[in-house]
This record gives structure tokens, sequence and C-alpha cells, in this order.
């Protein structure tokens, strides 16, 4: 794909990320001072950004290539590694710039009202801004030193908002492993970069790409997937997924931008961003497939066992982000689909994540579905708008998911051989699983009778909190339509070097069988979950069950039991016991080697006895001895 | 100005100021701690003004001073800087008014003067510039062991309530690697004067010395096992959380911070341009050391309860890094390692420095005494979580610069440790935000008394510096890189090595 | 006139000398002793400088007589101010310097 050097308005790139991470710069800094206007501060460098990011939207389409970059300077030049921090600009970062940007101004105007008497408001939205300043970066970089920084800077903020109630061991506990688990998928990052290098020698994605042709298959695949394996560290995919749910532990609007719509995404920005490479690599593409395909369904399965309102939005954002995954390792033109699915979701999960907290807002942070019931009298502009993105997300006809997740099955059928089969089987199940679960949250939560504890009283939140969420829902409502009229397959399709005009063409079952087949078992979720959920009163202790399964599902399918019982413990263990090696055995040996010449000094110190004739004795032993050795040598 | 004298004045001044502070009257502590802080604060200003009078690409050595000192064999005083020494001038010439101002109440107690303090840290100060300063191997030998001296009277007399074992342990550790040298040095001596008819000691010289593989062999372990006691390496690095768990915090910083990295100093400048053969058959040696090291020290880092003792056991692992960088022997990992030990001195001395600013409240540096103390200290919490960032190396600060370029550096040439070092940077994070969740996260331990103070002036003065470095090292790293590698390159070229080219490009990958 | 006869006598007043310097513990005995073993000495070497023909063993006989008359003067002293302290002139009491 060819570039341009950014001139005009794009040549300001670098604005984007500047400001929100100045904000939070001055945020920090400027300590208590800020706490009357620091919110205000955080939402105008995010809403800036948003403007800028669209000026610049429109200018990149007046381009030529529509594609620009900009070198900003040599961040590591050695020898004939050269690192710049340079921004590509291309319709692929200028969608999620537009997202983050968007998304992320909502999320920021939303938390002015939910976080308005936390006394650490203004540290929050440093963060956020912190945030936003890295994903930016993460989806602007054009090398992937460059992607790596934003990769580990969005890590970094994802912890400090996980942990911003750090006070809470959980929460603490919470930060720290998804901090870890990430760490282990940016290995694999990471040395995807060093592997690049060493076979290309350069990290850029210009040089990168231009170069993959040169790469032998067995190469390729090991990129691929050491890209993958941090793909599924940051965007909680199989088997890196148990941070995610863990996440929730932080305020909801943290859940809503970095934790559905937008950080946890950067996974599939990352395979989608190297789709030359993955395109190269059957292998890898069948992995990548397999990955999210195993991922949306561990997502369902559990996503239908918990109570928490906010580990169903988690789990559920796990199987769609299996979607989205199992749809950029299908390539071709489900890349564009893919990123589609992604947008959607930014909406309709955000937007539901925001009216989570909105219910907790309301609920004194109440969080088990159990206890709700009924709220759709008492704050009916939640109940709409979290309906409107529950529809979206089972893909109700019409709305944002039925557009999106229809061509993501429709596309895995497609796939040749019996993979296709398994996958859009599993595509379609999960579609299936998804309304069940789904609708299950919403009966429990908003309809039926209200199982309430005494001491609460639902109220509806402030304006602040319901515009944003208003502004969600008309996305997941008309979001997948309007960006497919827009044409966003046309936009997107040349990054993945496709014509523009490349659709989708369904060979093996036609798009109206997909549909059609999706409707039926959508209706059947919808089905037993209002049967099992409306019709019946709900218990407000989940009942004890013995089938497996769910006892599976409960404990998030074993995967913190296995985690644990490979990993945490045997390294506490190893610890320890590394303690008392170093202590008793290498420090043992020093101070045994000290120990002994003491002891064989105090030892031969006894024969100072202080008798003169032991000592003239002595003498005349030395002396005998000298004399017979002098004698010895002149004899010899 | 190029006539200046700045590295003869650079060693000297630091001796004279220790003389001067010595020399005040006794009880005038405050003009003691003021002497001391101006007279370094001097020295960095003389540092500062060198390193912009260093030019990247001129001679290798540069400002070079050079004094008859023993013609009988050929010692001599030579002082010159490469860029490997210049960056290492420059970290000295930071921390030390650093330390000084860190250390501004921690001498009261020990059981000598607090004059004599400030006056062992200028004096330390001397001979630290004077090891990295000095070209001539005897000189270089001779700093080596001098530079205990004041260290062991730092540990020793104003130490914790372990001093003295600490200090014995560390002058003894020291000690042996030394004598150890000291052979090696003759050695190179005799080697030289086998060779070039007079002995020497000039750096400069011997480099030209074509020594036989086996006798390099030799000289090459005396070097080697006094450096690895010194960086330290594992198993040699016992001494260490010892002698850092028990220094007053001011020469922890100082200990960890610039001492160690005289060993790794070493292996660049000595061990690899002198011995390049031995360098190549001990190299998987040195590997395999480091990246126990690497794993070891973070496992046990994990499994301290002091923190001053887990600090000290992180720059354990993180010398495995810097060791593998050196030994890659590739440009990247070269001016990685180099970069890494400025960024180490940096970072870990942040670490320490935080942890003396939470001994100093809570009079205890046991995790077990903190837990919640972010409440109450927000201030020292950011900068705390700032440091151990810089110490896990995340991107945008320093340390994620040096890593990665010992990484891929290393990556090129021997695929497989570059893999097993990068797994270990999962341990680092998770040492790391360990010990800031068992210290700064939860809720508030009741032991800790509500009335702490957060950061104070004095103590801003002391971290802000040092933390603003860690983040302007990790934006834009391009000047001190600049400086190193050409540095790098002449010693790789000594050592006879040279970047590989990339696989694919040179034909290798299809 | 031969030489064995004067060595044998030195070596003999020497071996009496140590013999005594072992095994009495009266100090002012064990000093004489001492004394014995540095004439015997002297013996020797007079008798050496007779054989050869050169002074240099004489010369060195003045010598050793001098340290010994400064050593008698110091020794007696010692022995005098220990006799003073613990009322004892035995050797074996004084051994407080151990270990």
């Amino acid at each position: 794909m060819r570039t341009e050097a950014a001139t005009g308005v794009l040549s300001a790139l670098w604005v984007l990320i500047a400001l929100p991470l100045a904000g939070a710069a001055v945020l920090l800094l400027a300590g208590r001072r800020a706490d009357r206007w620091g919110h205000v501060l955080g939402c105008l460098t995010s809403g800036t950004a948003f403007v800028l990011g669209l000026v610049q939207f429109f200018a990149l389409r007046a381009t030529e290539h529509r594609s620009v970059t900009l070198h900003l300077f040599d961040f590591i030049p050695v020898g004939d590694l050269k690192v710049d921090l340079g921004l590509l600009f291309d319709p692929l970062s200028a969608v999620f710039v537009l997202l983050i940007t968007g998304v992320g101004t909502l999320i920021h105007v939303y938390s002015i009202g939910y976080m308005e008497h936390d006394p650490g408001r203004r540290r929050f939205f440093a963060y956020l801004n912190l945030f936003v300043a890295a994903m930016l970066l993460l989806v602007l970089g054009n090398n992937f030193v460059a992607l790596y920084v934003g990769w580990e800077g969005v890590g970094l903020a994802s912890y400090l908002l996980i942990a911003f109630w750090y006070d809470r061991p959980s929460a603490a506990t919470a930060a720290k492993k998804a901090f870890l688990m990430n760490r282990v998928g940016d290995v694999g990052l990471a040395i995807a970069i060093f592997l690049l290098f060493a076979q290309l020698g350069t990290v850029s994605y210009e040089g990168v790409f231009a170069g993959v042709d040169k790469l032998n298959t067995a190469t390729l695949t090991t990129v691929a997937l050491l890209l993958l394996l941090g793909a599924c560290g940051k965007s909680g995919q199989f088997p890196l997924q148990a941070w995610l749910p863990d996440a929730m532990e932080g305020p909801t609007p943290v859940s809503a931008l970095i934790h559905a719509a937008t950080m946890v995404t950067a996974g599939v920005y990352l395979i989608a961003r190297t789709n030359p490479i993955f395109d190269l690599t059957h292998t890898g593409q069948t992995v990548v497939c397999a990955v999210g395909a195993i991922t949306l369904l561990i997502g369902c399965i559990v996503g239908c066992a918990k109570d928490d309102i906010k580990r169903v939005l988690a789990y559920s954002t796990v199987s769609q982000i299996g979607y989205m995954f199992l749809a950029v390792g299908l390539g071709g033109p489900a890349y564009a689909i893919g990123i589609f699915h992604l947008l959607t979701h930014g909406f309709f999960k955000a937007g539901m994540f925001l009216g989570a907290g909105s219910v907790m807002h309301g609920m004194n942070d109440q969080v088990n579905i159990r206890r709700f019931g009924g709220l759709i009298r008492y704050m009916p502009v939640t109940a709409i708008t979290f309906g409107l993105g529950y529809l979206a997300i089972i893909g109700f006809p019409g709305f944002a998911g039925y557009f999106s997740k229809d061509l993501i099955i429709e596309a895995a059928f497609d796939r040749p051989g019996w993979t296709g089969w398994l996958f859009g089987g599993i595509a379609l199940f999960g579609a299936g699983l998804t309304a069940f679960y789904m609708s299950r949250l919403y009966f429990l939560t908003f309809l039926g009778k209200p199982r309430w504890t005494d001491d609460v009283h639902p109220h509806e939140s402030p304006r602040s909190m319901t515009v944003p969420m208003i502004v969600l829902a008309i996305g997941s409502v008309a979001g997948g339509y309007v960006l497919k009229a827009l044409g966003l397959f046309e936009w997107l399709n040349p990054v993945f070097g496709l014509a523009p005009d490349e659709h989708l063409h369904a060979e093996r079952l036609s798009a109206a069988a997909v549909t059609a087949m999706t409707l039926v078992v959508v209706a059947a979720g919808i089905g037993i979950a209002y049967a099992m959920f409306l019709r019946r009163p709900v218990p407000v202790v989940a009942p004890a069950v013995t089938n497996p399964i769910v006892r599976a599902a409960r404990n998030d399918l074993y995967a913190n039991t296995v985690n644990e019982a490979l990993f945490a413990r045997p390294g506490q263990y190893l610890a320890r016991a590394l303690v008392y090696v170093d202590s008793r055995g290498v420090d043992g040996l020093v101070n045994g080697l000290a120990a002994m010449v003491g002891g064989t000094s105090s030892r031969l110190r006894r024969t100072q006895t202080g008798f003169v004739r032991s000592y003239a004795l002595t003498m005349l032993g030395g002396a005998v001895l000298v004399v017979a050795a002098l004698l010895v040598v002149r004899v010899g | 100005m190029s006539d200046f004298p700045f590295l003869t004045v650079l060693t000297v001044l630091p001796l004279v100021g220790a003389l001067v502070v010595a020399l005040l009257p006794v009880g005038a502590d405050l003009l003691a701690k003021r002497v001391a802080l101006g007279w370094s604060l001097l020295v960095l200003v003389i540092t500062i003004v060198m390193c912009l009078g260093f030019e990247a690409n001129g001679d290798r050595f540069q400002f070079v001073d050079s004094y008859a000192w023993i013609p009988q064999f050929g010692a001599r005083f030579d002082f010159g800087v490469d860029g490997i020494a210049l960056v290492m001038l420059a970290l000295i010439g930071v921390l030390v008014p650093v330390v000084v101002l860190a250390s501004w109440h921690d001498a009261e107690p020990g059981r000598r003067s607090v004059k004599t303090f400030f006056a062992l840290l200028l004096a330390l100060e001397s001979t630290m510039v004077g090891v990295f300063a000095a070209t001539d191997v005897f000189l270089f030998y001779v700093f080596f062991e001098a530079m205990l001296v004041p260290m062991y009277f730092l540990i020793g007399s104003y130490g914790g309530p372990r001093r003295q074992y600490a200090a014995v342990k560390f002058f003894l550790y020291s000690l042996v690697g030394g004598l150890l040298m000291l052979a090696a040095v003759i050695g190179l001596y005799v080697a030289s004067k086998g060779e070039l008819g007079a002995g020497t000691f000039a750096f400069q010289n011997l480099v030209e010395l074509n020594m036989d593989p086996d006798l390099q062999k030799w000289l090459f372990a005396g070097f080697f096992i006094a450096f690895a006691i010194k960086a330290p390496l594992f198993p040699f690095h016992t001494w260490l959380p010892d002698a850092g768990g028990q220094a007053p915090i001011g020469a922890a910083v100082l200990l960890v911070g610039v001492l160690d990295k005289v060993g790794t100093f070493g292996f660049l400048r000595y061990c690899l341009p002198l011995f390049p053969d031995a360098t190549r058959s001990f190299a998987p040696l040195v590997f395999a050391l480091a990246l126990i090291g690497i794993f070891y020290g973070a496992f046990l880092a994990m499994g301290q309860s002091d923190l001053k003792r887990l600090v000290a056991y992180t720059s354990i692992a993180h010398f495995g890094f810097i060791a593998i960088g050196c030994f890659a022997l590739t440009t990247q990992a070269g001016t990685g390692a180099v970069l890494y030990m400025v960024n180490h001195g940096l970072s870990t001395g942040a670490l320490f420095l935080v942890v003396g600013f939470l001994a100093a409240r809570r009079g205890s540096v046991l995790v077990q005494d903190f837990g919640g103390a972010a409440k109450l200290m927000p201030l020292i919490a950011g900068a705390f979580f700032i440091a151990g960032l810089s110490s896990l190396a995340l991107p945008g600060t320093n340390s994620f610069v040096s890593e990665f370029l010992v990484l891929i550096g290393t990556y090129t040439v021997n695929s497989v440790v570059a893999i097993i070092a990068t797994v270990g940077i999962v341990l680092a994070a998770l040492y790391v935000l360990w010990m800031y969740q068992r210290t700064m996260q939860g809720p508030l331990n009741p032991a800790i008394p509500t009335t702490l103070p957060d950061l104070t002036r004095r103590e801003a003065w002391v971290i802000g510096p040092v933390l603003a470095l860690v983040l302007a090292l990790g934006v834009y790293p391009k000047p001190v890189l600049d400086i190193i590698t050409p540095a790098v390159q002449a010693t790789m070229q000594d050592a006879g090595a040279s970047d590989p080219t990339p696989t694919a490009i040179s034909g290798g990958g299809k | 006139m031969t030489p064995t006869y004067y060595l044998m006598l030195a070596a003999a007043l020497f071996t009496i000398g140590a013999v005594g310097v072992l095994i009495r513990r009266n100090a002012i005995v064990v000093f004489m002793c001492v004394e014995l073993m540095l004439n015997a000495a002297n013996l020797t070497l007079v008798t050496f400088s007779r054989m050869n023909g050169s002074l240099d063993g004489q010369i060195m006989a003045f010598f050793v007589m001098v340290v010994a008359a400064a050593e008698v003067v110091i020794g007696l002293a010692i022995i005098m101010s220990i006799f003073r302290t613990r009322r004892s002139a035995s050797v074996d009491d004084a051994n407080l310097l151990k270990y």
C-alpha cells in the first residue's frame, strides 16, 4: 500500500496523542488544586481530540492514497536498528481514532456524573486521558515498536483504572492479574518483533510488509502465532481470558471504555494490521479462527451462569471479541467484517456497560442480577438504552449487531473445508447462547418482579450519565446500517489488500439461509430465557446445582483454578524454596567457608598456651627442621 | 576549553572536597552537609560541561590526561573516556548530589560523626570517577580496590543492625575478586612485555596484543571473576542483598547504582577487547549464569520481606540482562547493556530512595509494616510506582529502551537466550506489582500512624530529578544512544565481532 | 691444633643451654641457660674465625656480647618486675599472654 508524507492538518496528527497525554500530565502534577476543574479538562482534551480526529478523517479522504505517515523523531537508532516514532494514518487507524476518541469522550462525560462523589475523580480522569493517549499511539504508530509502546501503555492505564479503588484488595489483585496476563501476551509480541528484526532488519510496518514474501512459511507461522499470543493477552482470548472478568473490579466507565469498547479490541487491530503476515500463513489463520471460536463458546457458556451484571457483560465481551478474532482469522473480506463488528460492538457494549453502571448507581452499587428486577419502571432511560444495546448484541433484525454478526457467521461457514462447518456451527450456536444469556440478563434486571433488598431506592441517573447512554443507544440501533451504507467496507478494504468493492460472496450457504438460521437460534435463546426467568419466579439465591456444566461455568470453566495450580502456586513454592536455597545453599556455602576459616583458627590458637617453655620447644623444633632441611639440600 | 584536564579535576576535586568536609570543626553538621552538597553540585556542573564537549563521533578516548607515575613498571596516571565511560561519569555526577540530599538526616544515628559520612561520600565519588576514567589497567585496579574503603566505612559505620557482617562480607568478596584481577593484571603486563619488549599497562597498547588463546582464558577468568562478583552474577551475588540491605540508603544507591556497574563496565572495557577469543569461548557460560540470575533474582525478590533486600535482588535480575547484552557481541545489545547500566542506576536508585523515605517515616523496611500506605502518602506512592514501572521496563520509561535493545540485539545472534530472557519480563512485572500491592494498596495497615507526612520539599528535590530523567530517557534516548553507540561499535570491533545481516535478506530465510 | 674440640665443646654447651631453657622453670636459670647458648655460639664464631684467619667472626662475637649485655639488662628488669608483682620467678606462672 502506498503512503505519502502528512501535510496540512494531517501534520498535526501528533496533537491527537499529545492532547490527552498533556491532560493526564496536568491532572496528575497539579494535585488537589485541579480537583475542581480536573474533570472538565479531561473531557475537553478527549473531546478536542475527537473533533481533530474528525477533521483529519475528512482530510485523509481527500488525499490521493488515503494513507499518510508522519515522522516525529528517531526513537531508538542504534546501528542497523532504526526505530522511529512515526505515525501512520490510514483507513484502519482513522476508524480506530474515531472510535477511541468518540466513545472515549462519551465515557468521559458519563464519568463526570458517575464519579461525582468520589474524592479521586481528578485522578480518574487523569488515568482515562492517559489511556486515550496510549490507545491512540497504539493504533497510530507506524512500526511495531510504537505499537508495543502503546500496547503496554494501555496495559498500564488499564492496571491503574482497575486498581482505581486500590484500598480494596480484590481490585488491587485483579489489576495485578490483568497486567501480568497481558505481559504474558506481550512477551509473544516482543519476540515477534525480535524475530522480524532478525529476519528483515526492520521493525516498521512498511519494511516488514514489503519483505514478508521473503520469509519462509515456518517463520511466518511462528511470527503469526507470536502476534496471536500478544493479541490473546490484550483481548482476553483463550487461554489468557481469565483476567478480563476480574477487571470488572474497576469503576464501570472503565469497564465500558477499556474492557469493552477499545483496549480489548487491540488484539483484533493487531491481527488486522498485520494482515500481510497472516494472509501468507494458513496455519496461523486457522489457529486465530480456532482461538476465536473456542473463546466465543467459553464466553457464552460462562456468561449464562454468572449472576454479577458486570461479569455477564464481561464474558459477553470475551465472546464477542471471539467473534471478531474468528472474522479476522478468516481473512479476505472478513477482515473488514471483523472491524465492522468491532465498531458496532463498541457502541452497544459500551452502552450496556454504561447502563449497568447506571443501574449500580441507582442500586447502591449492587451487582447481583437476582436482586434486581422490574427496574424499567424506575429507570426508564437506562432500561430503554440498555434494551436497545441488548437487541443489538443478540442480532435483532435492523439493529447494529444484526449486520455485523450475521456476516461473521456467514463468512465462517464459507471457510473452505470442514473447518468452515465447524467454525460456522460454533458461531451460530454462540449466537443462540448469546441471545439466551443476554435475555436472561435483561429480564432479570429490568423486567419481572422487584427482588431488591430493603435499603435500596432505585432512581434514574443524572443527565450527564443518560446523555452518553442515549448517544450510544442510537449507535446501537443505527450503527450497523449507517456504517454499511456509508461505505465502511469500501473504505477499509484497501488496507487489507483488497479492491474497494470486494464483498463477501458466500458460496456455501446463502446470506438469506444464514440469516434465517441465526434468527431461529436467537428466537430459541430468547424463548428459553423467557420461559426460565420471566414466566417463573426467580430465586434470589442461586440454586445449588449438580449439573457439572453449570458448575464449571459458575467457576469460570476452572480457568482460574488451572492458572492457580499451574503457575501461581508453583511460583510461590519456587520463590520460597529459592529463598531457602539462597540463604542456606549459596550463602550457606559462603558463610560456611567463613565459619571453617574461623573454626580452624580458633582451634589453632589453642597452641598458644602462654608457657614460655612450650614456645621455646617450638623454636627449637623449628630450628632443627631448618637445619635438617639445609643439610638435606646440601647433601642432595 | 578542550585542554582543561577534566578527568583529573573530576577525580581530584571530590577528594579535596572530602578533605575539606572532614576538616570542618566538630559539630558543624549543617555546614558539612551544605559544603558536601555544593561540592557535589560543582562536580555535576563540570561533568555536564565535559559531556557537552564530548564529540560523539570523534576520537574513541577523549579528554585524555597522562602523567608519569611508576616508570619502573610502566604504570601511568592515564585518564580518558569513551562514550561508555562518559555516560557512567554523568550518572555519578547526577546521583551523588541526589544521594547527599537524600542522606540529609541519615548519618545522625551513625557511630561516627555526620561530617565523616559526607566526607566518605565525596571520597567515594572520587574513586568511582577514577575507576571509570582510568585507561591504565593498573590505575584501574588501584581505583577498583580503593572504592572499597569508603564504602566499607559507609556500610560498617552507618548501616543497619547487621552492618558489621554486611560490611566485612562486601569487603572480603570484593577483595577476593580484586586479588584475582591483580594476578591477571600482572599476567597481562608479563604478556605485553613478552610481545612488545617493554611491559605496559596502557589499555590502547594492550588491545593490540595477540595473545595465545589459552593464556587469554586464564587472564579472562581473572578479570571475569572480579567483575562477576562486582556485577554481581549468580552465584557470586550473596553479598549484595546483605550489603544493599544493611547500607544506609545513600550508600545503597551508590553501591547498586554505580559501584556494581564497574563489573559490567569491566566486561565491556577489558574482558571483550583484551581477550576476544576467550570471550567467545566463555560466552555460553556467561549466558547461562545471566539467565539463571534473571529468574533467580526475580523469584528471590518475590520471596523477600525486607524492601531493601527485595530491591537488591531485583538488581541481580537486571544485571543478568546487562551481562547478556555485554556478551551478545552486537551493537544493539552492547549499546542496550550500557544504557541499561545508566537506567538501572536511575531506576534502582529511585526505588532505593523511595524505600529510604518510607524507612525514615515508618522506622522499618519490612513489607508487613506497610499496606495501604498510598492513602496516606499518595505522592510517595506515585514516585514508588513510577520507579517500579521503570524497574519492570515499561515502555515510556528509560529501562524499556535498554531492555529492548539488549533483547533484540541478542536475538539476532542467539535467539534461545533472548527468548528465555524475554520471559523474565513477566516475572519483573510480578515482583514489582506485588511489592507495590503489599506496601501501598489494600486497606490501610492499622499499625501505621496516620500522621505520617507525604513527600517533603527536600525529598521532592531528591526524587524529582531522578524520575524526570527516567521519563526523559524513556521518551527520547537518542542523545545518549548517539554517545554510546560509537564506543560500543569500537569495542565490538576490538572483540572481532560484527552485526549479523538480517537472515531473510541475506538469503538464509527462504 | 684442631678446631674439633672447640666445636664439640660449643655444641655441648649449646645443648646444655637449650635443655636448660626447655626444662627449668626458674626464670633466672632459664636466663642463664640462654646466656650459655649465646656463649656457645660465640665460641663457635671465634673458632671458625681463627680457622679461616679472618677477624669477621671475632667481630661478630663482640656484637653478640653487646647484644647479650643489653638483653641481660632488659631481661633481668622484666624478671624483677614480674617477681615483684607475682612473688614468683617461675616462667610457667607468667602465662597470661595466651590464646
